[in-house]
């Protein structure tokens, strides 16, 4: 009697059901597709309801608005913008606000935060102690409060401008900021600029050659003499050939306020000052953390090779570290960006004080604008958390 | 606030379907017991509250005069203290049932924010206030100044026009709340406040000395400032309106809160229709026969609701101007009650 080979049951059927339904199978898939299903109703209802009732009361819905005039002005545009422009202007206008703040925000934090970190490891007692009464003063004050005082107490108490400390009779520092000289492009501009990058990329090619000849046949090319030689000196000769690249224009005092110059407004300095400072005592104590988690043999291990206490944190304690420290700076960082929208306390023109703000009020759109809002937030802090992602991806790459 | 304009917002995405499209604020005022009156976050002479927090004010006697029709106690109320930017939204989901806080009548506001103004109760103009020691004698000298001020008003796009209009620089800085922007003028980070005139002159009382501090004579603008109503219930915009019409004919009528026990028992047929004892006026409009004679009795009729708020005998010292009555050089005018 032949046997018949046995065929093995079909494997598509309940691997279906196990990824559709989990554990349970069917009646699981069932329970997902209705959950999924009284969402989506949920959603529309709310969608329709408030379509309904905004159309019920004569609300004005619908995106239209963005292009109308808004007609008022902004004391900070990193674009130009007059009050005769649209409601999609002033919205760039908030957002690129909230943006410059936040990068400036995060770039001091974390030069802070580990500059306190390292000085609160260090073996110097004064150093340390100084350190540590930061990270307790500072991060167990409210940031409100910090801002607040920054803008009321610190920026308020400098002169009015026709008193203003002048240095050089070309920087005024006053309660109305700091007006600094404007450079306008000259000629030589463009040549200049060529130069600078060309010198920049020759000084990154030099000391890659450099570090390829240290792994390859253990030389040791000192690099930094001639990329410094490079990077200062052929935009000099650019500027001998082709004339100086820019020209400032001086800033005079002119009625109330300084004429010319640019000018960066006592809202943005107390805010940046706040928020990285702040921040710089949490991101201080992540730093410490991650350091303390590499484990000490390291350390020992670098210093047995002979390297500098400074090199060993550099090349081996803090790349370990790294690894520890990201996720929580990432979310360090993502807390700044958010709690810049505490501008509206100083009157700094984020996001929301502009678009959640001013244009919310002069519209009466509040939820096609505080919608825009929380969309802008959301995706700001999402592409923050790729970035960082990305960077710890590479880390632990490099690491193996 | 920007909690509170975040939760209104919410609870209109979520559509309060009953709030919204019915016709019932009445109804809905009346069950509660109590009237929501949407105020300033403290304006001295239109919504602020005293040292034990009883809040007073030509705005706020709008609010109680409202009460006073409905329940014959002026007293139930419950007042929301609301920043420039969140007032509309606030009235739009129905948090509170009028909005009485120095507001602009302005056509985009009439139409588009799901809202009506029902009168004017004070007619305002912007202007500018300067320190004294700058010696500034007119808004056109303040070419290249920093200027702080409130943030969604009309105040900002009134500026941005005149500035413009006659081709003048300047900064603003755009603050929250009113107190913020009056510190930061006190401070020093501006050279100018500007606001409603008559918000300029309550401001000054809170600055420290303030004799330093000048109004300049310039009025940049019209600001028709008045109460507001959510669009789709007619009766509660006719009681809002009538009620500050009640208001302007008690004066027009010699109407005090005095006499008007004795002027209730006139004969002159106008007084019979005003008071109620002839006809059925008041309930026509949902409310009591006595409607009038009740809100007189809470608040007084509107010039000596005037006087004590903001008039000359107040802190404010402000001339009935403009808000005197039509017969006595003003603008302020009551259409007949018959």
């Amino acid at each position: 009697m032949a046997i018949e080979p046995r065929k093995p049951p079909s494997q598509l059927l309940p691997r279906l059901q196990r990824a559709l339904g989990g554990r349970t199978g069917w009646s699981g898939f069932v329970l997902q597709l209705l959950f999924v299903a009284a969402l989506a109703w949920i959603c529309y209802e709310i969608v329709a309801n408030a379509r309904a009732n905004l159309q019920a009361q004569r609300i004005t819905a619908g995106f239209g608005f963005l292009a109308n005039t808004a007609g008022f002005d902004v004391s900070q545009n990193l674009i130009p913008y007059s009050g005769s422009d649209s409601y999609t202007r002033v919205f760039l206008v908030g957002l690129l606000n909230t943006l410059v703040v936040s990068v400036i925000g995060i770039f001091f934090a974390t030069l802070i935060g580990f500059i306190v970190a390292l000085s609160r490891l260090s073996p110097n007692w004064l150093l340390s102690r100084i350190a540590g009464g930061y990270v307790e003063l500072i991060r167990n004050l409210p940031l409100l409060f910090q801002i607040l005082f920054w803008y009321l107490a610190v920026l308020a108490a400098l002169p009015n401008p026709r008193q203003s400390i002048s240095i050089f009779d070309s920087f005024f520092i006053s309660n109305r900021g700091l007006v600094i000289p404007k450079p306008i492009g000259t000629p030589g501009f463009e040549p200049f600029v060529v130069a600078v990058l060309v010198a920049i990329v020759a000084a990154i090619a030099l000391s890659r050659y450099a570090r390829r000849q240290l792994f390859e046949s253990g030389k040791v090319i000192k690099v930094w003499p001639y990329a410094l030689g490079l990077v200062i000196g052929l935009p000099l000769i650019s500027a001998l050939i082709f004339g100086a690249p820019v020209s400032f224009e001086i800033p005079a005092l002119k009625g109330f306020n300084f004429a010319g110059g640019a000018r960066v407004i006592p809202e943005f300095v107390a805010l940046a000052l706040a928020l990285s400072t702040y921040t710089a005592a949490f991101i201080a104590e992540i730093v410490r953390a991650g350091i303390q988690s590499v484990h000490k043999g390291q350390m020992e291990a670098g210093s047995s090779l002979g390297l500098q206490r400074g090199s060993v944190l550099r090349l081996i304690v803090i790349p370990q570290a790294m690894r520890v420290i990201l996720p929580p700076l990432t979310n360090q960082y993502l807390n700044l960006t958010k709690n810049s929208s505490l501008a509206v306390a100083i009157g700094y023109p984020d996001l929301v004080s502009v678009f959640a703000g001013t244009t919310l009020s002069q519209t009466g759109q509040a939820i096609e604008i505080i919608g825009i809002t929380m969309g802008v937030y959301l995706l700001i802090s999402l592409v923050t958390s790729a970035i960082m992602s990305f960077y710890g991806w590479r880390i632990s790459r490099s690491m193996g | 606030m920007k909690r509170v304009s975040l939760v209104v917002t919410l609870a209109l995405a979520a559509g309060l379907s009953a709030q919204a499209a019915s016709a019932q604020t009445l109804k809905t005022v009346k069950d509660r017991g109590m009237l929501s009156c949407g105020v300033s976050q403290g304006l001295p002479g239109f919504s602020s509250p005293d040292d034990k927090g009883n809040w007073t004010g030509l705005d706020v006697d709008i609010c109680r005069a409202i009460a006073a029709a409905i329940f014959n106690d002026a007293s139930k109320i419950k007042f929301v203290p609301l920043s420039a930017k969140d007032r509309f939204t606030a009235l739009q989901s129905g948090e509170i049932d009028v909005l009485s806080r120095n507001t602009t009548w302005t056509l985009s506001r009439d139409t588009s924010l799901g809202a009506n103004f029902t009168g004017v109760t004070y007619y305002d103009g912007q202007g500018f206030m300067v320190k004294k020691a700058l010696k500034v004698n007119s808004a056109l000298e303040l070419n290249s100044a920093s200027v702080c001020v409130q943030q969604g008003t009309t105040t900002e796009q009134n500026l941005a026009d005149y500035f413009k209009g006659n081709n003048m620089k300047y900064e603003v800085i755009a603050f929250g709340t009113n107190d913020e922007a009056v510190k930061a003028y006190e401070s020093g980070r501006c050279d100018v406040f500007t606001t409603d005139v008559s918000g300029l002159y309550a401001d000054r009382l809170k600055l420290a000395n303030t004799a330093d501090h000048v109004v300049l004579p310039e009025v940049i603008s019209k600001e028709p400032l008045g109460p507001m109503v959510r669009h789709g219930d007619d009766q509660w915009f006719d009681i809002v309106k009538w009620t500050l019409f009640g208001m302007i004919t008690a004066e027009e009528l010699g109407i005090t809160q005095k006499n008007v026990d004795e002027m209730a028992k006139s004969d002159k047929p106008e007084m019979k229709r005003v008071f109620g004892t002839d006809g059925n006026l008041g309930e026509q409009l949902g409310l009591t026969k006595d409607w009038v004679s009740r809100i007189v009795k809470a608040v007084g009729n509107y010039g000596e609701s005037f006087e004590r708020n903001v008039g000359a005998s107040s802190k404010l010292g402000i001339a009935r101007g403009l808000n005197n009555l039509w017969s006595k050089g003003g603008i302020q005018y009551a259409p007949p009650i018959r």
